[in-house]
């Protein structure tokens, strides 16, 4: 039997036709989740530990060098994010970078190069679609809810941060 | 004379035939283990064209196109067309129809529409509104990724669930002139909603559907599960098979030896990273054209019903929170070679 929001109804007709099923939605929800076939957790991690390690001495590889040309800090660290970003759309403009994702998981999704992606591939796609509905509206369809919700968890703890200096606590 | 069974079946007095079929498949489905069997395949996912759905619907002309040339039949003289994808508003089967000239039925029936169509067509040439009807379907795996999914090259990992959308296109031929395979029955299927909310899953939101519309042909036609030399579900891959198996069980039937699945036979899962399966319109249509009408044709199969399945999915839907809810239909061919 079907329960749904008219289930009561379904159900008599399953009855009067003589076809008799026995779920309730949970129950077939936690039937399905039995047996759907989950990836491994272990070698998952161990591929993004990878990815992600790659990704980050290779970051690390261009700091040091900026660093050893003469820059500051603050310098370097901007040239990594630059490079580390066009690296990534190079990639995912050549489709290398959705490859090296679906094996490395979260180890390619969480570096800035898997934001620079969320941001290039739409760009990619809705181009046929024209500069402005295209590209223009739909560049951040990922990544917008991510810019908003960093812009705003960071506007409202400078907010807490104002409060408690105005408060005398810090 | 009584052409109605059962409760949602029909089993036509003068049986239609399928005069002729045509599929065009992508590269990936030409490297999967039914590449050699499609009539046409390309290199190039785009057909040479600008957009993923441009592409979809010269395939759908194309298929068209093989089908009639193969019944030495010109566009003139097909009465009505019955045409579906997965787009939104059709868009491919508006594109792919447009220089047949041939006049439309545009249909959604999500994974389902080549069941629809045939079902529409083989009702229409049975009623005596016309000898020749046609129905085509198509999906296409990159148009599809965008308007359900993400961006192509968007990088994340798919779940072990989920299914990859076939890019091919299937048209049929339907008619009352004599051919080896005719259409004796149709088995219209409802929603069949078992509240998943999972849109990777497809299988198992379609399994329930499938069972239904199964259980459903086999009571309203009188038959058992061995009349039929094969049962062949569109799109439900691994999980839905195993779930499938286990409804009919359930309902105390039995249909393991009988069984196949159009997802799961166009992709080799282990070398082509598919996950649960192939899906999608064309998945179903490209696999009857290619692979199971001439079985049929050669008398290998006698009677064989056709289940392609459908996940009735939205993104609107999906985002508010509703489930996805499935269908299916079922096709009941029958040989009449030997």
């Amino acid at each position: 039997m079907i329960f749904c929001r008219r289930g009561k109804l379904i159900e008599r007709n399953r009855r009067r036709k003589g076809i008799q099923m026995r779920w309730k939605p949970r129950d077939y929800e936690q039937y399905v989740k039995r047996k759907t076939p989950v990836r491994k957790l272990f070698p998952d991690m161990v591929r993004a530990f990878v990815t992600g390690g790659i990704i980050c001495v290779a970051g690390q590889g261009i700091l040091n060098y900026c660093e050893l040309q003469g820059m500051d800090k603050d310098e370097a660290g901007s040239w990594c994010s630059l490079l580390l970003v066009l690296a990534s759309i190079l990639l995912t403009g050549t489709g290398l970078y959705a490859r090296l994702a679906n094996w490395g998981g979260a180890g390619a999704l969480v570096p800035i190069t898997g934001f620079a992606n969320s941001v290039a591939s739409p760009a990619i796609e809705y181009k046929k679609e024209g500069h402005v509905f295209g590209i223009g509206c739909k560049i951040f369809t990922i990544a917008g809810p991510v810019i908003l919700y960093g812009i705003f968890t960071s506007w409202l703890l400078g907010l807490l941060y104002w409060g408690a200096r105005t408060m005398g606590w810090l | 004379m009584n052409q109605v069974m059962g409760t949602q079946s029909i089993s036509f007095a003068v049986p239609p035939y399928i005069l002729s079929s045509g599929c065009v498949a992508g590269k990936k489905e030409k490297e999967g283990p039914l590449g050699r069997l499609f009539d046409k395949t390309s290199e190039d996912d785009l057909f040479g064209e600008n957009t993923w759905e441009a592409a979809e619907g010269v395939m759908q002309q194309m298929a068209c196109m093989l089908a009639l040339k193969k019944a030495k039949e010109p566009p003139e003289k097909v009465r009505y067309l019955f045409g579906g994808d997965l787009l939104r508003q059709g868009i491919a089967t508006s594109k792919g129809a447009k220089e047949l000239e041939i006049p439309l039925f545009g249909l959604f029936g999500a994974c389902s529409t080549s069941g629809e169509g045939l079902a529409l067509a083989a009702m229409a040439v049975a009623g005596g509104f016309g000898d020749r009807m046609l129905a085509v379907t198509s999906s296409h795996f990159a148009s599809a990724e965008k308007e359900f999914r993400f961006p192509l090259d968007y990088a994340n990992q798919r779940p072990l669930s989920a299914s990859w959308t076939v890019t091919g296109s299937g048209a049929f031929l339907v008619g009352n002139q004599k051919s080896p395979v005719r259409i004796t029955g149709v088995t219209i299927g409802k929603i069949v909603d078992y509240g998943l909310k999972d849109s990777q899953n497809m299988g198992a939101c379609m399994a329930p559907a499938a069972c239904d519309t199964i259980l459903r042909n086999l009571e309203d036609f009188g038959r058992k599960e061995e009349d039929y030399d094969r049962i062949v579900t569109g799109d439900l891959g691994y999980v839905g098979q195993s779930i499938l198996f286990d409804l009919i069980r359930k309902n105390g039937r039995d249909i393991k030896e009988q069984h196949m699945d159009c997802g799961m036979l166009i992709f080799d899962q282990r070398t082509q990273n598919t996950s649960a399966g192939g899906s999608g319109c064309g998945c179903a249509a490209v696999t009857l054209a290619a692979y199971i009408l001439p079985r049929l044709a050669a008398g290998e199969w006698k009677r064989v019903l056709f289940v392609p399945t459908g996940a009735l999915m939205s993104t609107v839907s999906y985002n508010e929170g509703e489930s996805v809810p499935g269908i299916a239909h079922g096709i009941v061919l029958e040989s009449c070679a030997g």
